[in-house]
This record gives C-alpha cells, structure tokens and sequence, in this order.
C-alpha cells in the first residue's frame, strides 16, 4: 500500500497542477490579467516576475558557472556535472520565456525589443541577453544531441567554435544576472533600504554564481537517486566548500553595504521587513556555516539540507526585492492568486518532467572522456570515501 | 516653447470639470460613479482628490527625464520635445516596468482587457503642435489649471507665492521632483498634505539606473581579454603535449 502510493504520489500530484493551471491558463487568456492575478496599478509586478522570471533565472546560473568552470578554467573534475548544469540552464530559461508568455500583456510581441531598441533600459538589455544566451545554451547543449544520432562532422564543427561560444555565454550571463539587479535601481525611495542599494547587480551576480553550483549539486543527488547512479559524492564535497565561500562573500558584501548605508538601523522599525530580511539572511548564513564544517561535507543527507535551505534563501531574496521591499512604498499589500501559484508550480512540475526525460533519452550524464584519475574520479557514496575524496 | 501645466491648489473648488473635459477628450466614460472614484486608473487619467477642504489633483507629471521611458525596453514611451510624455501603443509588449519604475504611481493598466495597454495623461499632445491649452486647464472654471510653457509658468508661479506669501505653502512642486517635472503645483499648506508624495529624488531617476548600465560595454570588453587569458593560461599543460606530440 505504501509502495503505491509512493509510486504514484508524484503522479497524482503533476496531474492535479496541470489540470489547475490549464483552468488558471484559460482565465488568464479569456480574462485577461485582471481575473488570473491579484495586480492591481499599485502592484503591477507579481510572483510571475519576482519568482519565474528573478529566480528561473537564477537557478539557471549553473550552465554558465559550469561551462566557466570546465572549459574556461580547465577544473577537469567538474566535468561530470556540465551537461546536466546546461540542461538545466537552457530548460530554465525556456520555462522563462513561458513564464513571460503568461505575465506580459501582449506576449505575441515578445519579440519587439529586437528591433524596437531602447539602450537606456535595463529591461531591453535583459531581453538581448537572456535571447542571445538562449542561443548559446542551444548550441552548448547541441553536442549532447548530436552524439545521440552520431553526427560526426557536425560535432567536429561544434567543438571547433566552443570557446568564443563558452565566452559568450559567461559573460552574457554575467550581463542579465546582474542586471536583474539593476532592473531596481530605478526606485531608490521606494524599494526598503534593506534591499536597494547601488551594489544590488553585483549582489544579484555573486549569488547567481552560488545559486548554480547549489542547483548542480541539488540535481546531482536527484539525478542519482532517480537514474541509480552513483554519487559523484567527492566532486560534491569540493563544490560545497566553493558554496560556502561564496556565500561568505556574499553576505559580507551584503552587510558591509547595509553598515556603510545606515540601512542596519531600519530592523528597529517593527514591520514584516526585518522578520523577511531575517529569513532570507539565515536560509543563506545556516548552510554557509555547515558547510565549512568537515561533518556536514561528510553526511550526504546534511549536504543535501543545506543545499535546499541555500536554495530557499536565494528564492526569500528575490521575492524580498521584488514583492515585500515594494509593498510598504506602493502601499497595498500583494499576496499571489491561487492561477499565479498553478501556473507558477506547472512551471515548475514542467521543468522537472522535462529534465527527466531529456536525461533519459539523451547522453547527458555519459562522459565523453575518462576524468583523470584522482582529480575528479571520486564516486565513492561511503563515508568514508567522501571522507578522503572530498576533504 | 516646453508645454507644461499649473495647477494652483489654493484656486481649486473641485468641481471636476477638469475630469469630466479629460473623459470626453479621450472617449472615456463619465458619470457620477466615476467621479466619485479619488484615484487615476485605465478609464480616469486625471483625478480630484478631497483632503478635508482642500482638493488636489492627480495627472501624470510629465517629468523632464521620465522614469517611465527610460525603463521601456521598446521605447512605447516617449518624452517629446514639446513637452508630453506620449504612448506609443503599438510598440507596448506590456511589461509594465513603467508603472514599476514611475515614483508618483501615474501609469495605469487595463487590468480587464484580453490585449490590455498603459493609460495615461499625454497633456494633450494631439493640441501641443497649435498649442491650445490642454483640455483640463480650458474647462477649469476658476483658473486653478493653466497650460502654457514651463518656464513662463515657473515664473507665474514665483509671481504669486512673492504677492501673497501668507496664502502659499511656500514651495513649488515639480521644480526639482525627480529632476524637475512638466506640471507644477503650488499649494497653501506642505504637499503630503494634499496627497503629493515628498520624499522623491530631486534628480532624475534615470541616473541611478545608467550608473551601471554604463559599465555594459567595458564589461564585454574586459571579460572577453580576461576569459580568453584564463582559458589560455589554464589550458597550458595540454599546449605542452600537443607541442610534444602526446595525444
């Protein structure tokens, strides 16, 4: 009985989603904005933006972390884990643009800022980037494709360009993930000083580069539990220790431009603004703090915890700047309908289906090459080997 | 010749003609449930608002640097040469970043439309080229709205708060709000009294935006020297072999 249930709850549950978010897709395009969001004039960006748009974007960021890693720096360990990095990167930004197609009021002219230019807006920079990078992430994830149906000479073209291609992609990510940052600059008085500040792009930029390798590791263990693979439980505990360092770059930078701003004075006013900022800044301090700690990198279960509450912590900010820094100004308050949530969770059940079965059917976790020995060979699931491998 | 308006809050009964003029203007409904309604939206693009005895109104400011067109990624917004800030609708792809990024809460949406658009005061840009008055200052029975070019109306403006210093709050709104604003507001007692907000930046708000957006292409430029220089330094042990001959 529990086996069944087991078996089929993750079924049940897609199902349920989609059938929702049809209904919830059917209000928004026969009834516009009005009857499938809670926006108003005062509030005209929801979860739509501030979570599939700000943090789609985000979690995406291992394509670009990891194709920076392995190919521009040459950490060869790392290889194992790109492909499956830059699935998620051109799945993430796919379900971005489905997320726009819901959330913009003429999704047919998504298309306009390509030829309707406007340089002074961070928007229509963001719209060149994530579609250039778009691009890019195709053409990164098209070797795997290619392999499939043994296209030889077509792969020999593509590796012959991944460099300028590799280089694009770092630095076109490097553009758009800061520049959602930047997306708020524009309202200085009115986003709550805990979050507006100058630095807010390259705020947004270190915690991108954070929040990939958490999603890489996060989808390794999936990977592993749901295709019976191993672990690569020593490259893990590697990308752990790069995790917590950059997180602690992170929230230094973080606190020193609160300090240097005044802005820490403000957790005197009472309000729902400190207890958010408090959240945001411990789902990110906790699993800093395990993860410099030698037990935490030598238990799976811990590593994977702390992986999943960074993640929430990274999502708390983003939300943060988007919907709770916002609201004191606009003066309502906004909490998401139930067709924001349908929609915003299909996206997400679709993101998972999707990766499942391209993993499935597509070389995405062969290696082309034999990792090195003792540099990135490492998949011992024991203690004990993780023990030795990872520290 | 920059158009702009002057509204004298001291001089406003609030009668709403203005509103009812803006309505007609614009093929908008009107009626009495809608006047009644204190605030801008998709069918109201100018309101009245009651503070006690005293009667503001709400239009869009038309800001000499807006933040609105600055933040439109396909230029849907535009601050013209005569003065309004004008909606280009058939370039709007409906990101709404304008209402977003607009410090006095102006743009507004068609909330219930399948293909919805902004809504907004344009200061009557179809009259700007004859330069008629704007149609809220042509209906205003007492003189409270005026049209005409900015700095002659700056000018009016200082005339009236030295006449009758008791009688002004003495200040005058949109001067330097958001790096200076198309309408003008004088009032007899401190503007957030009346509904103004007063804590807006006193320069424009494109600024805070461009101090990084400015960094974009010196980003492209340093990043590709930097990455290509990494790639090459990191990359050194397999130039060797291939120089050595070794797969």
């Amino acid at each position: 009985m529990m086996d069944l249930a087991k078996r089929y709850f993750w079924r049940v549950l897609f199902v349920i989603i989609m059938v929702a978010a049809a209904y919830a897709t059917f209000l928004r395009f026969w009834g516009g904005l009005g009857a499938s969001t809670n926006l108003s004039d005062q509030f005209p960006w929801g979860i739509w933006i501030g979570f599939d748009v700000l943090c789609g974007v985000g979690l995406a960021a291992g394509g670009f972390t990891l194709a920076a890693t392995v190919h521009i720096f040459n950490i060869k360990s790392y290889h194992a884990v790109v492909r499956p990095a830059i699935l998620t990167a051109f799945l993430g930004y796919l379900l971005v643009v489905v997320a726009l197609m819901f959330d913009l009021g003429h999704p047919y002219r998504i298309w306009h800022p390509l030829i309707m230019w406007n340089p002074r807006s961070v928007m229509f920079e963001v719209g060149w980037c994530v579609t250039l990078y778009t691009t890019v992430l195709f053409l990164e994830f098209l070797p795997v494709v290619l392999e499939k149906f043994k296209l030889h000479t077509a792969l020999k073209v593509m590796k012959a360009v991944t460099l300028p291609i590799i280089i694009a992609g770092v630095i076109l990510s490097t553009l758009h993930q800061s520049s959602l940052g930047s997306l708020f600059l524009i309202m200085p008085n009115r986003l709550h000083p805990l979050w507006w500040t100058p630095l807010l792009p390259v705020l947004f930029f270190i915690s991108a580069v954070a929040t990939g390798l958490a999603m890489t590791i996060f989808e390794s263990w999936h990977s592993s539990k749901a295709f019976g693979r191993q672990l690569e439980y020593g490259l893990i505990c590697r990308m752990t220790r790069v995790l917590a360092v950059i997180t602690a770059v992170y929230l230094t930078m973080r606190f020193m431009d609160l300090s240097h701003r005044g802005a820490l004075s403000t957790l005197n006013q009472p309000g729902l603004e400190r207890w958010m900022f408090g959240l945001e800044i411990v789902l990110m301090a906790v699993p800093m703090l395990m993860f410099f700690r030698e037990k935490t990198r030598q238990h799976p279960v811990a590593v994977y915890l702390g992986v999943v509450m960074y993640l929430l912590g990274f999502v708390a900010n983003r939300m943060n700047v988007s919907v709770t820094g916002i609201e004191r100004a606009a003066g309502v308050s906004y909490s998401p309908k139930w067709s924001e949530i349908a929609v915003t969770l299909a996206i997400i059940a679709a993101g998972f289906a999707i990766f499942k079965l391209a993993a499935h059917y597509l070389p995405v976790f062969e290696e082309e090459h034999e990792t090195p020995a003792g540099e990135g060979g490492g998949r011992i699931p024991t203690l004990e080997g993780a023990a030795a491998h990872g520290d | 010749m920059a158009r702009a308006i002057l509204f004298d809050s001291t001089q406003c009964i609030g009668c709403r003609q203005c509103e009812q003029a803006c309505s007609e203007g614009k093929n908008l409904p009107y009626d009495e449930k809608i006047g009644a309604e204190e605030k801008t939206s998709a069918h109201k693009l100018t309101a009245v608002r009651t503070h006690g005895e005293r009667y503001s109104r709400k239009l869009c400011m038309h800001c000499l640097d807006p933040a609105c067109a600055s933040v439109c990624p396909v230029a849907a917004l535009q601050k013209t040469a005569a003065g309004p800030v004008v909606y280009l609708p058939e370039r709007c792809m409906g990101c709404r970043y304008c209402m977003v990024s607009c410090v006095f809460g102006v743009p507004t949406y068609e909330w219930n439309s399948r293909l919805p658009y902004v809504r907004k005061c344009d200061l009557c840009a179809d009259r700007a080229p004859k330069n008629e008055p704007t149609r809220c200052a042509e209906a205003c029975p007492t003189g409270a709205t005026i049209s005409g070019d900015r700095d002659e109306l700056i000018a009016e403006a200082k005339k009236r708060l030295a006449e009758n210093p008791e009688g002004y709050y003495p200040r005058i709104y949109g001067i330097e709000e958001a790096g200076g604003t198309s309408v003008l507001i004088l009032s007899a007692v401190p503007f957030e009294q009346i509904g103004y907000p007063v804590n807006v930046e006193k320069t424009a708000l494109p600024q805070y935006t461009w101090a990084a957006l400015k960094h974009i292409p010196d980003v492209v430029v340093m990043g590709t020297v930097l990455l290509g220089g990494i790639h090459w330094l990191a990359h050194r042990k397999e130039e060797v072999a291939r120089k050595e001959g070794r797969p």
